[in-house]
């Protein structure tokens, strides 16, 4: 009885950020319905293209944020996950550039392959310098035994000068050097109208589904939740700590690839390797509105998918009602303290 | 004449659950008063009540005859209360004045006038008969007896005629407990009244004047300690007579199961040779600072070994917790809060965070398998929780000391090293944990059982050794042990060790 209710609670805390969503949601959606007749517009904010550009917009945070919500609940914090996104667009980039150039006999005899070679090499190559950034940000931090936001301030940093090393004065341009299937991974608008939103949000989807289920059945999501919980009771049930916070940091690097090849997309084929300096924040954001504790030992995918598309939402509607940029900063920021203050809350009321 | 402190007809509840039920409690002046009672009983709550932390649904207070109706922290202060927590606050970067005088200095216009203050600090030092401690000195590099009594002379700068000290002598050693005994001696004979809580009854037999023991929220029995019968207010606390404080499980020793030789770690211990048998519970004595506990990390790898070894069928070259646990091996910290139990995750994950393997195939988790084991688990060792899924913070002191117990046992190991396993828990819990302890012997595991309550390791060990500086001194049957013998030994003093 007692056990049902405090289940019960507990779900409906858990669904505490869809909730917000929703509400965000439904508040544009007012004004915004509001100013359009005013002007004597239709509204658009209830709209399926609005749904799927958000939605695609969400994505890219989105997926990086899969892999800082692991490391939030471990108890850490990626401070670099903004410029290692465009420094793995950077690399992506440079090897399509190179890789056509280099290719240009091959695509003559068999542009198929060739063209399928390529990709292979740009987003295998991407997505691994994602996964290296975060087993050294893992390493650093466990060797070291630094505080994980002085070692990602400080990789924030060099991300940036790599990406700066491999692209010269100028970002790295791949246009039309990209088959269709890539670059049309961020198009808010999907070709086959099937597929109804962009395939960069069924890929988020899906690895977000392989994140939340690891999370909760694997041991291994079991050793995250221990670490960020409590570190020396890891320590003391034989679990390898080292072992675990490289692995989590090196997959949180993986989710920033596939988030670094979305950036690339979205610049229409460029590296620009100074693109992503903020976008952590962002990340960092959806995550904290999503109901992961700095602390560590809280966080939750769904929560942070819901983050992730509040901050989307909130962009969007800004736009649609005329609002300028600015403001939706400020709007986010509010929301942010909003988020947390509420979790507090849930927080002193369970306790009670 | 009016009490010094007066409270009466006191109820509490929180939700289903009545705190407090109609609670009188008299202190007079120049007394010193015991507030005995099993975790849960509503020690907290009740002292709550008093500081204003929390306010009471009934009932009323007063303080030297006039009304007390305390509406937050301050109102507690200005009434001449004040609280000695078991966690001391104090601010570890600002020297003993400041400390002494936070919050009440000695201000003109918002600068503080020093010249005024440090007579003041240096005057109430003397009061507490302890001249010696440095008004510059920072907080941070006193021991942990010392900052208590910067703390108690922060209360007699507030004027304080009420003074409570919440457990004060659980994270004390030997001496220091002596001294802060003198201290509270006293403030007894300056008039002031202390309610002394504690799980100690020995402390309290040697300290207080009077009791009050609590049970269920209720007032279990008040009275003069001259004359009651320790198993009298033992008999109060847990509302029953308890037949053995100190249940044993007959049991035998066997073959020898680990070996250490020459163990030695960073700073302790030093050069540790030990034998432990399958089916002995050997007793670790010494006071604070002995390396008992580091003896116990570094073997189990938690610690790093700087010299000797370990061996548990084979030597561990470099023992881990991982291979530790492997081996066999599994440890209860004596730090439940910090090290013991993840407060925030669940019983299930807490109980089974070292063994996940029976419900793991291919890397996946079987919850509901896990579930039934754990509530298993949980029925076995009369764990008070909702469900298996209810987190750790939640549950009483005395149950959580349970879950890392069951820890322990749901790892199945053969050498159980339990620090302080009964440290800030219940008679009655107590009792259980001696059992459980002997069970797990007469199942013919080996127990290294490290505690500071020499009664306990005399009751429940075979054999006890003591540590003094790191150093083994010298290891006995229990039965050859007196507590007078073993506390010799374990301060070094000569009388024993000869």
């Amino acid at each position: 009885m007692n056990t049902d209710r405090s289940r019960l609670s507990n779900l409906a805390w858990s669904l505490g950020p869809l909730l917000g969503l929703v509400v965000v949601s439904l508040i544009f959606g007012a004004i915004e319905h509001q100013v359009a007749t005013d002007d004597g517009r239709e509204p658009q904010f209830f709209t399926s293209q609005s749904v799927q550009v958000v939605l695609n917009h969400a994505s890219l945070i989105g997926v990086a944020a899969l892999g800082m919500t692991l490391i939030i609940i471990a108890g850490g914090i990626d401070l670099s996950a903004g410029t290692a996104i465009a420094l793995t667009a950077t690399v992506i980039a440079w090897i399509y550039r190179e890789g056509f150039d280099g290719m240009a006999d091959w695509r003559d005899t068999s542009p198929m392959l060739a063209t399928l070679s390529l990709s292979a090499l740009a987003v295998g190559g991407g997505v691994l310098t994602g996964c290296l950034c975060g087993f050294i940000n893992g390493g650093l931090i466990s060797l070291l035994r630094l505080v994980p936001f002085i070692v990602t301030l400080g990789t924030m940093t060099a991300f940036q000068g790599i990406g700066r090393t491999i692209s010269g004065e100028t970002p790295v341009r791949a246009y039309g050097k990209v088959p269709d299937a890539i670059a049309s991974l961020q198009k808010p608008y999907p070709d086959p109208e099937w597929m109804l939103v962009s395939p960069g949000v069924w890929i988020m989807l899906i690895l977000a589904a392989i994140v939340a289920l690891a999370l909760r059945y694997t041991v291994f999501g079991r050793h995250v939740f221990a670490i960020g919980s409590n570190e020396s009771t890891a320590r003391l049930c034989g679990i390898n700590v080292v072992r675990t916070r490289i692995l989590v940091y090196t997959l949180a690097g993986l989710f920033v690839g596939v988030a670094g090849l979305y950036q690339f997309t979205v610049l229409g084929g460029e590296g620009d390797p100074v693109s992503g300096l903020g976008l952590e924040l962002k990340v960092i954001a959806a995550v904290v509105i999503g109901g992961g504790s700095l602390n560590g030992g809280r966080g939750s995918i769904l929560g942070t998918l819901s983050g992730a598309c509040i901050i989307t939402v909130i962009q969007h509607g800004c736009v649609l009602i005329g609002v300028p940029d600015h403001y939706q900063d400020i709007l986010i920021g509010l929301i942010i303290i909003a988020a947390v203050t509420i979790d507090q809350l849930r927080i002193r009321l369970q306790a009670n | 004449m009016a009490p010094l402190l007066g409270m009466s007809g006191i109820g509490k509840r929180f939700g289903a659950t009545q705190a407090l039920d109609d609670v009188s409690f008299e202190l007079q002046a120049g007394r010193v008063m015991a507030l005995i009672g099993e975790n849960g009983a509503g020690k907290s709550t009740l002292m709550k009540v008093l500081s204003g932390a929390c306010p009471a649904d009934t009932g009323s207070m007063n303080v030297a005859g006039t009304p007390y109706r305390p509406i937050g922290p301050s109102s507690a202060r200005d009434a001449g209360i004040a609280m000695i927590y078991q966690e001391l606050n104090l601010a570890p970067d600002l020297s003993v004045e400041d400390n002494i005088m936070l919050g009440q200095e000695d201000q003109r216009w918002g600068l503080l006038s020093r010249g005024q203050q440090r007579p003041r600090v240096r005057q109430v030092l003397d009061r507490l008969g302890h001249p010696e401690l440095r008004p510059d000195t920072p907080v941070g590099q006193l021991s942990v007896g010392a900052q208590q009594l910067v703390e108690i002379a922060r209360a007699l700068i507030g004027q304080a005629r009420v003074i409570v000290f919440d457990e004060p002598t659980s994270s004390l050693a030997g001496q220091d407990v002596l001294r802060l005994f003198e201290v509270i001696r006293r403030l007894r004979e300056d008039g002031i009244g202390v309610v002394y809580i504690s799980h100690f009854l020995e402390e309290v037999r040697e300290l207080c004047d009077d009791y009050t023991v609590l049970r269920d929220g209720q007032v279990a029995g008040t009275g003069v300690l001259e004359g009651t019968t320790e198993p009298e207010i033992v008999s109060m606390m847990v509302g029953r007579k308890v037949e053995e404080l100190f249940p044993t499980v007959p049991h035998t020793a066997g073959d020898p199961v680990l070996h250490l030789e020459g163990l030695t770690g960073r700073a302790t211990p030093r050069d540790i040779d030990l034998v432990l048998h399958r089916g002995e519970i050997l007793g670790i004595a010494g006071l604070v600072g002995a390396g008992r506990t580091e003896m116990l990390r570094c073997l189990f790898g938690l610690d790093p070994v700087v010299s000797g070894t370990v061996r548990v069928g084979g030597i561990i070259r470099r023992p881990l917790p991982e291979t530790m646990i492997q081996s066999g091996l599994a440890l209860v910290s004596e730090d439940r809060k910090d090290e013991g139990l993840a407060q925030d995750r669940s019983l299930s994950d807490n109980i089974t965070y070292s063994h996940l393997s029976p419900y793991t195939r291919f890397g996946l988790l079987n919850l509901g398998r896990r579930r039934h084991a754990v509530a298993e688990c949980m029925q076995e060792l009369a764990i008070k929780a909702n469900s298996p899924e209810q987190s750790v913070a939640e549950l009483s002191g005395g149950n959580q000391q349970k879950v890392a117990l069951a820890r322990v046992l749901h790892q199945d190991a053969d050498v159980l090293l339990l620090d302080e396993p009964t440290r800030g828990i219940d008679v009655g819990t107590k009792a259980e944990v001696y059992r459980l302890v002997g069970e797990q012997a007469a199942a013919g595991k080996a127990v290294l059982f490290v505690s500071s309550y020499t009664p306990e390791l005399l009751a429940v060990c075979d054999r006890v050794a003591v540590l003094a500086r790191g150093q083994l001194q010298e290891i006995r049957e229990a039965s050859e042990w007196t507590e007078e013998t073993l506390i010799n030994c374990a301060i070094g003093s000569d009388g024993a060790a000869a």
